[in-house]
Order: C-alpha cells, then structure tokens, then sequence
C-alpha cells in the first residue's frame, strides 16, 4: 500500500506561536509518522499565498503586533483562500489570536478595531479582564462525547451567532467569554478555540479527528486510523482534571 | 531630622524582624523585613540607596540577572568594595529593602560602599521611581510567564517609559545583541541629560548559526516592523542583526568578546576588547548564555571604572549562585542542578548538555531529573515546554524522571520529542512527593555517574530545602 498522505499548511510559524502552539503541528506530525503517514508540514507566512493542496490549516495565537500583521495579512492575501478551503472540507484548527480574526471582528482595547474574515459567525470584544488558567470543556467531536482539556491566557471576549455552534461546554475555567458557559466554535471541518497548552498532546482523540478530517478531504473518502497507545498522553489529560477535582472546583458528576 | 528618626525607627524593627524570621526557621527572611520597613517609611529605599558612597547597580531583563549580579558582586569584591546584595533571588522590592536594612546600621547609615540589586523585570519601574543607580543594566528580553509578565513588547514598553528619570550621573549598560534591549539605548532623548550607554556583545561568528530559532522573540525591526535581518544567531533571537528596509543596524559594542573558546560543562574562555584595555577571562560555567552574563558583568565594572585586572580576578572567583547551576555530591554520584525557567534558557541547557557528538556508547548517555512546577513564580502555563528542543534528548539519556506539578505534561512532551518512552517516567506530584522522586532519581543513578537536575523556580527551591533538611546543601539565605 502506498503511503498515505496528509499535507498541513502552518500558518505563521514565526509569528502566531508565542504560546507554544507549535506544540499541536508536532503533534499532528507524530501521530501521522508513528502510523507510518508522511505528514507535510508547510510554513506559510505573511504575504504568502494560501497553498492550494492543503488538508489541514493550524493557526495559532501571537502578541498584539502580530496578530495586527496577520489581520491585515488575512485581509489582503490569506483570507478568501481559506474560507474556501473549509467550504471544500479542509479540516482547520484555530488558536487564541487566530480564532478571534477568523470570526467577524475583534474589538480590542484601545477602541481600535481589527476586521476578521467571518470565517466563524463570532465576533470578539476586549473584556474586563484576563482570562488565565486551565480549562476543562466537555465537547462532543466526530460523535464521542469527551473532555478537552487546555489553558486560556486571553483578553478577548468571543461570542457567537446562530451560524457557529460551541466546541464545547465549559467545565472549569472561562472559556469564550467567561459569560455563557460555551468555549470555541466550530463551522463544518473548521474548530476554533482558546485552548492552548499545548491543546492537542493533551487532546490526542481531538489531534485524531483533525487528521481523519484532512485524510477525507485529501483521499475523497474516510480512511480508518490505526489506534495508538496513548497512555502518557491520557496521563496528561487526567493529570490536568485530577489536580482541579482535588481543589474542589468540578461540579460532582460532571466528569 | 524626623525622617532620619523614622528610617532609623523603621530600620530597627526591619532588622528584628529579620532576626526573629530566620530564628524560628520561617525562611531566610528576605522579604517580609523589606515589606515591614517600607511601610514604616515609604522613602526608605530611596533614603537608603542615596547614602551609598559608590551609589547603586540594578541588574535587569529575563534571563541571566542573578548570575550576572553574582559575577558583578565578585568583581566588586576584587576591588576591594563592600558589597550590599539582594543575593537570594528576593528580587521584588521588599527584598531590595530587606538587604539595605540588614546592611544598615541603626542609624539606618549603609555599611556598604555600593548597591547591588536584581530586580525583577516588572519592578524596575517601582525601583528606578525610588531609586536613580549609577549603573543600570538589562540582560536581555525573552517571553517568559506571559500569564505574569505579558508579552515582549508590553515589557521592552514599560522599560522605555521608565528611562527617562535617568539622567547625565547614570550609565545604561545594554545587550547589543538582543535588538529590542538595545533599541532602548538608541531611543533616549539626546541631550547633556542623557544618561551614558555602554553596549556589549560577541563579535565571534565561529559560536553562531545562521538561522533563527523558535525561541526567537524579537523578529521584527522595532522601527519599521519588516523581519530582521541576521549576519550571525547566537542565540534565540540574539546576534548580529540588521533591517533591510530602514537600514537600522545593532549598535556597536564597546564590550565585547573577539573570541570564544567553549570548553563543555567546565565553562568558557574568552578574549575581551574593553574601553579600559583588552583581557583574557575564563568563566567556570558553561554554555554562550553565560558568555553573556560575563560580558554584562565585565562591563558593569567598565562602567564603575574598574580596571581590568579587577574583573578579570573577579570573574575567575566567581562560583554559581544557587541552583543556577550547582554541583552537589550525593553518595557517590555527581549531581548538577541547573535551573530552567523559560525556552531560551532551557534551550541553552539542553544544547549545552546534548549538543555534543554522539558516541552511541552508554557511557555518554545522561542521567536527567526534570522538575516542572506551575506555581505562580514559575508561570502557571507549561506551553512553553514545546518551544523547547527536546528533541536534542532523544537517543542521548539513559533514563528521564519527571517531577513536579506538571511532571505528566513534561513526560509527554518528551514523547513527542522521540525520547524513548521506555526510559522516561513521571513521578508527579500528584502521587508522589518529591523527596520520593529525588530518591528514585538518585537511586537510578550509578555510582561514579552524573545526574543532571534541571528545575523550575520553585521546584528549585523545594530541591534546595530538601537536599539542606538532607544536609546536602546549605540553607539557601546562608549563601
């Protein structure tokens, strides 16, 4: 059998990962090589044209400056491309400063306002104060009903409209707003969130998902993903509930 | 008169409660005196600090400011002068406050001829309203504990807007090669007020790479925003960097090293060019990282008009300060503490110690201890942890122990770094204590090896308490 293929396209590298974002394209990449897949990680930076042969789109977050280059990056080059990526199924995750300029708009704390490209029907306002920490959000993706774990460090507050629905509920933490109890948004095969961590090594089941997404859209057809053993990433995961269980933080019964 | 009376009064009560503190063992009482004395006299600092013949030398910026302060403290001590020092890491300024109250006698009159404090990068703004040093210096710039900090630019920001109250009678002494440290020099007004800046760095392009790496934080030109240009990295986004666009250039030194000359674990030696002359230096803690607190230490003696031959003694008196890197001896075994508290300084320790070639022999294969905590002196996000090169490990340990509060996340991430999961296991905090994993770690380790521990701030500290309960090391207010 031919080696199966998925090709990644990671946007920003050097400028949208001060958060350990990155942490997710390794992921990504390993858990395609360890079931012997090439994965292709693409860098795409500022002025550069979205690659047309994508599976999958990573963006992450980035201080202020940055996140002022990509807007207008997203604006005048990036912008259609991908959402007509996602229109023709390329699977996509988003992070923090790049899930806000994915939805209509960010108003941001000096009144200015950064233009999003509607991606998500969501728009993000600069809150009352910083939301920092980590997160349990329970999330039901490709039909399992499971947690996520991460952590927040945002300002923005993401409210959405009736075109996106929540990646999940908030257990602990802020999520989205701190207000309605949901964190991220999902359109199609697009996620976004605020969940760093980093998100995915954490999340292994979710890192699964977006690769079977990308392999649908690259082979037309849904290719099954061989297990792996994910024991100290499970670890990881409860480690993050278990120390928030132990403070007494987690409505019982909700895990 | 009444202001004397009250720093005197306050001074007092400060020293007593120092005294009290460190008596029924409730730690080396490094802050609360400070915190009691400026309540009592809000100006103390400030009164304090002016009575110091030689003034004050604050040291600044993410990485490097306690070792640097230590190598400055021996430099100082080669000149002959008596040093006041804010030695344990209280870097906050209650423990500025604390080490001038213990230093002062009840007249609230300094002992000491100089001043010499780190500070933490979020005070310096606190410090320099209280204080005006003689000398000031900033190390470098590196995103560390954005949850506490904020970004880059948000500090190099709060830094610019707090120079100004320095004026002709101070010296800014500032890394060349960090771009955004040294667009603070470039930035002051010009004018008779202006204080003096005295840059430093390297000028050996052998100890460079051509290319940035992930820990880079300072990519783009502070004046025209387009990416910088590099003739040599060094390090993170530390070099010989250029803008293509508006022509901005790194400044050059007047300090710096034609030549230097790594010499693995052992250290570094190098060859200086000074205002004051040209000196041979040798530094007993390795990595290009300390090549650089060498530099700032030596030119914070420049600056004092120190001569060379002082700072070249002192330098080469120079041992690490606590936990930085500390070698201890545990029944039969080797054991190197370093400290890791962002991903410019891990990279570092990780290049330094896996970096050499291998030999696929068992002997070069390292014994590791990792300790990650996510208090809230050590960040309380471990994303960082995968802008870190692990990846440099893989193939080259024996076995990795981690510890720690995020002892799970660490043991993963090295997973994804191609470590062999068999030789890595988590002893966390959550089912372990970490004397429990400090004695597994020991007893992994073969008699006659190393053990290298790599900590967080506070997992260092909790090392350092036990390895002293286990009479290892002494008390860390006693150093």
């Amino acid at each position: 059998m031919p080696r199966l293929q998925l090709v990644i396209g990671y946007l920003y590298p050097d400028s949208m990962n001060t958060y350990g974002d990155r942490g997710n394209i390794i992921t990504l990449a390993r858990r395609c090589q360890w079931r012997g897949m090439e994965a292709d990680v693409r860098e795409v930076r500022s002025g550069e044209p979205l690659p047309k042969d994508l599976d999958l789109i990573f963006v992450g977050g980035g201080q202020d400056k940055e996140q002022k280059l990509v807007c207008d990056d997203f604006q005048r080059v990036k912008g259609e491309a991908i959402k007509e990526a996602v229109e023709e199924g390329v699977a996509l995750l988003s992070i923090c400063g790049g899930y806000q300029l994915l939805g209509h708009y960010f108003r941001t704390g000096d009144g200015g306002t950064l233009p999003g490209i509607g991606l998500f029907d969501a728009y993000t306002v600069a809150g009352p104060r910083r939301c920092i920490g980590d997160v349990i959000v329970e999330s039901e993706i490709g039909g399992q009903r499971r947690t996520l774990v991460g952590f927040e460090n945002h300002s923005g507050q993401t409210f959405l409209g009736p075109g996106a629905r929540p990646l999940g509920k908030v257990l602990f933490g802020f999520g989205n707003n701190g207000e309605d109890g949901f964190e991220g948004a999902v359109y199609k095969t697009a996620y976004g969130c605020y969940l760093h961590g980093s998100l995915l090594p954490k999340n292994p089941w979710f890192a699964d998902h977006l690769i079977f997404l990308g392999l649908r859209h690259h082979y037309g057809e849904d290719v099954e993903l061989p297990p792996l053993d994910d024991e100290t990433e499970n670890l990881a995961h409860e480690a993050v509930i278990e120390r928030i269980r132990r403070r007494g933080k987690i409505k019982s019964g909700a895990i | 008169m009444r202001v004397g009376v009250r720093l005197s009064a306050a001074v007092a009560v400060g020293k007593l409660a120092g005294m009290v503190s460190q008596r029924l063992n409730l730690g080396g009482g490094t802050t609360v005196p400070g915190l009691l004395v400026r309540k009592l006299d809000p100006s103390s600092l400030r009164l304090l600090a002016e009575r110091l013949p030689q003034g004050g030398v604050v040291v600044t910026g993410t990485n490097g400011k306690t070792t640097t302060t230590r190598l400055i403290s021996s430099i100082l001590a080669a000149a002959g002068w008596r040093v006041v020092h804010n030695r344990s890491g209280a870097n906050l300024v209650t423990g500025v406050i604390s080490a001038l109250a213990r230093d002062a006698n009840l007249a609230g009159r300094p002992r000491a001829d100089v001043g010499l404090f780190e500070v933490d990068e979020a005070m310096l703004p606190v410090m320099l309203h209280e204080m005006k040093p003689r000398v000031l210096l900033i190390t470098n710039l590196f995103r560390d504990q954005l949850d506490r900090y904020g970004e880059v630019d948000h500090v190099a920001a709060v830094w610019r807007q707090s120079l100004p109250v320095l004026g002709s009678d101070s010296t800014l002494v500032l890394n060349a090669d960090d771009p955004l440290v040294a667009s603070l020099g470039r930035e002051l007004d010009a004018g008779p007020e202006r204080p003096r800046v005295i840059y430093y760095g390297i000028e050996d392009a052998s100890q460079g790479h051509s290319e940035l790496d992930h820990t880079a934080d300072s990519r783009n030109c502070v004046q025209c925003g387009v990416p910088y240009s590099y003739e040599v990295v060094y390090y993170g986004h530390v070099g010989k960097y250029f803008c293509s666009q508006c022509g901005l250039r790194r400044p050059r030194p007047a300090v710096y090293a034609t030549e230097v000359k790594p010499d693995g674990l052992k250290g570094s030696s190098l060859r200086l060019a000074t205002p004051a002359g040209e000196m041979a230096l040798r530094i007993g803690i390795p990595g290009l990282y300390n090549v650089y607190n060498a530099l700032a230490a030596a030119s914070a003696g420049i600056a004092l008009g120190l001569e060379t031959g002082q700072i070249q003694r002192g330098v080469e008196n120079f041992t690490a300060a606590f936990g930085r890197i500390e070698r201890v001896e545990v029944e039969g075994r080797e054991v190197y503490l370093i400290l890791v508290k962002n991903p410019a300084g891990f990279n570092q320790v990780i290049r330094t110690l896996f970096s050499g070639p291998t030999k696929g022999d068992e002997g070069e294969k390292r014994n590791v201890f990792i300790v990650i905590n996510d208090n809230f002196a050590d960040g309380t996000d471990v994303s960082w942890l995968w802008d870190v090169d692990f990846e440099l490990m893989a193939g080259k340990v024996k076995f990795v122990l981690t510890g720690g509060t995020r002892a799970e996340d660490m043991a993963n991430r090295l997973k994804y770094a191609l470590v062999e999961p068999s030789h890595v296991t988590s002893f966390g905090s959550l089912s372990h204590s970490l004397e429990e994993a400090w004695a597994q770690a020991i007893q992994r380790t073969p008699v006659g090896e190393t053990l290298y521990v790599l900590p967080t701030y506070t997992a260092m500290l909790e090392l350092r308490a036990l390895l002293s309960s286990l009479g290892y090391v002494r008390r860390f207010w006693e150093d």
